[in-house]
């Protein structure tokens, strides 16, 4: 299981990629192998848009299940990955990468505390076993 | 399997029925609203019915063979209940005739009313939900409206053991209440330290399926109910597995307030393939007023002197939840399932559930010693065992249920209830004689052998029905989910 | 068998059943052979007056139509009839295809782009209509316009499933004379939905393009509950610019039967299908190369999402929708068209018969289909009542749900009524004694 160590973690399995001021979200390769073939991703939150930690960003389905994503912060979008609703597989073959969901300009950075390591989000997985 | 699709078989020019020449006068058509295009198919007579027997040929049935799809009670439809519902009194009567003609409907919708009470141990029935969803959707509106006269609108939460089916929590959450999930304990009850941390005043009910989805009897039934009670509290009854209990034990005795009957598992009504099915809810006496509207009351008593016998009408009842369907629920059904009940009367009805028991656990006792049985005690009319070995690490439950195709049997339930791994949920019913159970048996048992020692064999199956396994992503993904419009008339 | 079990009686096999609750004692009557069950239902069945026994022109949602032998005949399959939801496509394939089938006739029909395998019946299709519309907007959106010209039922039954809900229903208040523009004003930025019948209950047709638009200009969506049978002649909801289209099946083949099993429609848009309630087939391919048909889109069902689903539907009306489609197939484009418009001008010549007599006017103005209001002399119930004296079933009485409509009825007229029987229901309504 792939868990880069440069990123944050929930305990929904989001993670977030820390650039300045800006947080990309998406989510890890544990949800996608979970979930198995990704057939649709609508993302529901637009450019501009206020949100909080915790709000539904976008819903993820494959033919097993569907799932909700959830921001791992707070702030305003600045970005969201238009392409990703043509090519859903892409969150299967680079969750951390191509799939990225959306950018949150940061208006907490103190809410990166509350996120997991990845050691700790491993520890995570592992209980869930 | 190279049955075309309708769209295909469409020639233009043919029509498969003829209907008569106007005779009145023709009025000129709505101006600007009139149809332009109508892509219909265009065959013959005998092409529908070739087209729809051939596909009639591709689909398992309770009439071609053993159904033992778990918690769905996939009984021997009697033929019997196909006639009396074609009966031209009952099925060309429309819904809003005058009450004085339909006094046998009536007369019959009365009576089942009676018999479900009975049989439930409750005080009121409404025959109107159209399904066990939409009865369960019924129960929880009555729930909330009892509450709200009370002026106890605090009271938002719903208990759903982990165990139940995912109805139960889509339902609650429908009705705007908030779903707490209480987990079972080791034996497969509710776990009665959860409920307890769980019975506060804002407390509206519990969710309960008994026997649960493993198939087992809570064995503190009684305790789960009381402790609900005390807190204030209502016990929902999802009877969705009352075949087991015919005359074993009345859920309203147990101290059940409501619960939903499903007269197409119990009561022998066909599935037809997805529906329709039928719903009723029994009510204890505090919620009688809450039903929805209508349902059939005696309007003036039967007069023995001068003959006369009773006059039955539909009523609103005073605090009634509403209406949850157009008219007066599933009829049709209605008309099956009484017809079932007279030919089984009061000793047949408590056999049907001994029996129904009886099956699932001599199935039980014959497959424990090749499949895991997670919670294994004497169950009731329905069993989980796991589809998984240690030592066949790559089979799952679902490979044993495609291979289970190949010997000409329904697979059981799969993949619930979600607190087992693996599960196949296996519920014979009462209809099964002995052979066909140690068919099934043995069966399954070669199954258990070919997982270890040929699991390609289940891997690849189903290898003797008209299609093999699907691309369900490619449905998913591509979404074809009718002919290309305009593809008949070509 | 207990052998196996290892129990010595079946009794022992319910002992986990609390002893003091244990085997009731049921005051239920004994069993009776299939002989005895069989002329007991008989004898209440002829206890009833049905359609056979009288001339019908009672409508108002459910209707009397002839239903071709071969409709039943494929129904009584046992492979159809005794079959449960398909979940195992290997062996469903003939209900897969089936529903397929249904689904690919009733987005023609209506001339939407998906149609689900069906709802329950036409009142709580609509209300699904609700549940889609508010999931669409998130929750953002919170008022329906509900026009006053749907069924009733079908209102109290959106009602029920609303009630205590963030939505908040409005528009029954408008004048029934009025048509679907009458509740433009009411859209807003907050309506999720505007709800219409056509043609409305009261058997009137519009055309709703300009409501559609009015609606779309304001975010909104449309759902068009439709009498399928007229569509045979009428417009498609789908070309007014509906976004959903909903509607009562049982004229599609499917016996009154004292009010169900009927068959709910649901068809919408495209881009709604993941927002849309209940089963729903698909093509794909099996692993042998062969073209093949599976439940899809399961995972926004109930038995997956849980209390994150839209609906907590289960189950379709498998065999109602199958009726329909062997239905639709048999009287096909031409046949379709033929009776519907049969339905039309039958209604037309006794509606134009009636307005003739003393006493009785005709209270529609705009065209209408099959349907059509009549102000009588006397309360309806004194001229229904006279009607069954002679063998006529007669309308509905509208004051029941329309106080304004006091002593206005509501009379249907289909292929089954032959001229004679209009005929007849003209002349004895000029004898009912009135003044």
């Amino acid at each position: 299981m792939n868990i880069p160590y440069d990123l944050k973690y929930t305990k929904n399995d989001e993670w977030v990629r820390i650039e300045g001021n800006v947080g990309t979200v998406g989510i890890t390769d544990y949800a996608q192998d979970q979930l198995s073939d990704i057939v649709y991703v609508e993302i529901i939150v637009a450019e501009g848009e206020q949100v909080s930690q915790g709000d539904t960003c976008a819903t993820v389905e494959s033919v097993k299940a569907a799932a909700d994503v959830y921001l791992p912060v707070s702030g305003v979008i600045t970005a969201v990955n238009e392409d990703l609703p043509d090519a859903p597989e892409t969150i299967n073959s680079d969750p951390y990468g191509k799939a990225w969901m959306v950018k949150v300009e940061l208006s907490d950075p103190n809410e990166l505390d509350g996120l997991l390591e990845a050691e700790g989000y491993q520890q995570l997985i592992a209980s869930k076993e | 399997m190279n049955e075309p699709l309708l769209c295909d078989l469409s020639v233009p020019g043919r029509v498969g029925i003829r209907y008569p020449a106007p005779d009145v006068p023709l009025a000129e058509l709505p101006a600007g609203l009139e149809r332009q295009n109508l892509p219909l198919p265009e065959v013959y007579e005998v092409d529908v019915v070739r087209h729809f027997t051939r596909l009639s040929q591709l689909n398992h049935s309770i009439d071609t063979g053993f159904y033992p799809l778990g918690s769905c009670t996939m009984k021997y439809n009697p033929k019997l209940n196909e006639e009396t519902a074609r009966l031209p009194g009952f099925a060309h009567i429309h819904p809003l005739q005058p009450i004085e003609t339909v006094q046998g409907s009536l007369a019959l919708m009365f009576e089942l009313q009676e018999w479900l009470i009975e049989i439930g141990g409750f005080a009121g029935v409404t025959l109107q939900p159209a399904a066990g969803a939409q009865g369960e959707l019924t129960g929880i509106l009555i729930i909330r409206a009892y509450f709200e006269s009370r002026g106890e609108t605090q009271r938002v939460k719903i208990l759903v053991p982990d165990s139940a089916h995912g109805t139960n929590p889509a339902t609650s959450a429908m009705s705007g209440m908030r779903v707490v999930e209480l987990k079972s304990d080791l034996r497969g009850n509710v776990d009665l330290g959860a409920l307890q941390a769980e019975c506060d005043d804002t407390l509206a009910g519990l969710m309960l399926t008994n026997p649960n989805t493993l198939g087992l009897f809570d064995e503190n039934v009684e305790e789960v109910i009381r402790l609900v009670h005390q807190a204030g509290g209502l016990v929902y009854g999802d009877g969705a597995n009352m075949n087991a209990l015919l005359g074993i034990v009345r859920p309203g005795d147990l101290g059940f307030d409501l619960l939903h009957y499903n007269l197409h598992k119990t009561f022998s009504t066909p599935h037809g393939g997805g529906g329709p099915g039928s719903g009723p809810v029994g009510v204890a006496a505090h919620l009688v007023d809450y039903l929805p509207a209508p349902v059939v009351a005696i309007l003036e008593e039967a007069d023995d002197e001068s003959d006369l016998p009773p006059l039955y009408g539909l009523v609103t009842p005073s605090k009634s939840i509403g209406r949850v369907k157009a008219f007066h629920g599933h009829f049709g059904m209605a008309v099956r399932a009484y017809t079932y009940m007279r030919v089984h009367g009061k000793e047949g009805l408590r056999m049907i559930s001994e029996y129904a028991v009886l099956n699932a656990n001599y199935l039980l006792a014959r497959l424990r010693d090749h499949y895991h049985v997670p919670f294994d005690r004497i169950c009731m009319h329905e069993f989980v065992a796991e589809g998984r070995w240690p030592d066949a690490p790559d089979i799952h439950a679902l490979d044993v249920s495609k291979r289970l195709m190949d010997f000409g049997f329904h697979p059981p339930t799969n993949y619930f209830p979600l607190i087992v791994h693996e599960s196949l949920m296996i519920e014979p019913t009462e209809t099964e004689s002995k052979q066909v159970l140690d068919a099934f048996a043995e069966a399954m048992i070669k199954i258990a052998v070919e997982a270890h020692h040929q699991p390609e064999l289940l891997k690849n199956a189903p290898h003797n029905t008209p299609v093999g396994r699907l691309d369900e992503v490619k449905a998913a993904k591509e979404l074809v989910l009718c002919c290309a419009v305009g593809s008949y008339t070509e | 068998m207990l052998a196996t079990i290892g129990v010595e009686r079946l009794e022992d096999l319910f002992q986990d059943v609390p002893a003091s609750f244990r085997f009731p004692e049921l005051n239920l009557p004994p069993a009776l052979t299939e002989m005895e069950a069989f002329a007991e239902m008989q004898d209440l069945a002829s206890a009833n007056e049905s359609t056979h026994d009288l001339v019908c022109f009672l409508g108002a949602g459910a209707y009397h139509h002839y239903i071709p032998a071969a409709v039943d005949a494929i129904l009584r399959r046992g492979e159809f009839l005794t079959a449960y939801t398909p979940y195992q496509p290997e062996v469903s394939q003939g209900t897969l295809r089936a529903i397929f089938d249904y689904q690919s006739l009733i987005t023609s029909l209506t001339g939407m782009d998906v149609s689900n395998a069906s709802h329950y019946d036409g009142a709580t299709a609509a209300a699904e209509a609700v549940s889609l519309a508010y999931a669409n907007f998130r929750g953002k959106r919170t008022k329906v316009v509900l026009s006053p010209n749907l069924h009733p039922h079908y209102r109290q039954t959106i009602h029920t499933y609303n009630h205590g809900s963030a939505i908040e229903i409005t528009g029954e208040q408008v004048d029934i004379r009025m048509g679907p523009k009458a509740l433009i004003p009411l859209i807003d930025e907050n309506t999720a939905l505007v709800i219409v019948q056509y043609p409305d209950f009261f058997g009137r047709i519009y055309d709703h393009t300009a409501l559609v638009e009015a609606a779309h200009a304001k975010g909104a969506l449309v759902s068009i509950s439709a009498n399928p049978l007229a569509l045979g002649m009428l417009k498609a909801p789908g070309e007014f610019g509906a976004d959903i289209v909903t509607g009562e099946g049982q004229p599609l083949g499917i016996p009154l039967t004292y009010g169900g099993p009927y068959l709910g429609i649901f068809a919408t848009r495209t881009e709604y299908v993941r927002k849309m309630a209940g089963r729903l087939v698909g093509e794909t391919v099996d692993n042998r190369g062969q073209k093949a048909y599976v439940l899809t889109l399961t995972a926004r069902e109930q038995h997956i999402r849980r209390e994150k689903a839209t609906s907590n539907i289960c189950t379709n009306q498998g065999l109602m929708a199958l009726a329909s489609a062997v239905y639709l197939s048999l009287l096909g484009k031409h046949g379709l068209r033929q009776v519907s418009e049969l339905c039309y001008h039958k209604a037309h010549y006794a509606a134009r018969q009636i307005s003739q007599l003393e006493g009785y006017e005709l209270w529609n103005s705009t065209p209408f289909y099959h349907e059509f209001v009549v102000r009588c002399p006397l309360p309806v119930e004194e001229i229904n009542a006279y009607l069954l004296e002679n063998g006529i079933l007669g309308g509905y009485d509208l004051g029941q749900d329309y106080p304004e409509l006091e002593s206005h009825v509501l009379l249907a007229v289909t292929e089954m009524n032959s001229r004679e029987e209009i005929d007849l229901l003209v002349e004895t309504l000029a004898e009912v004694p009135h003044e």
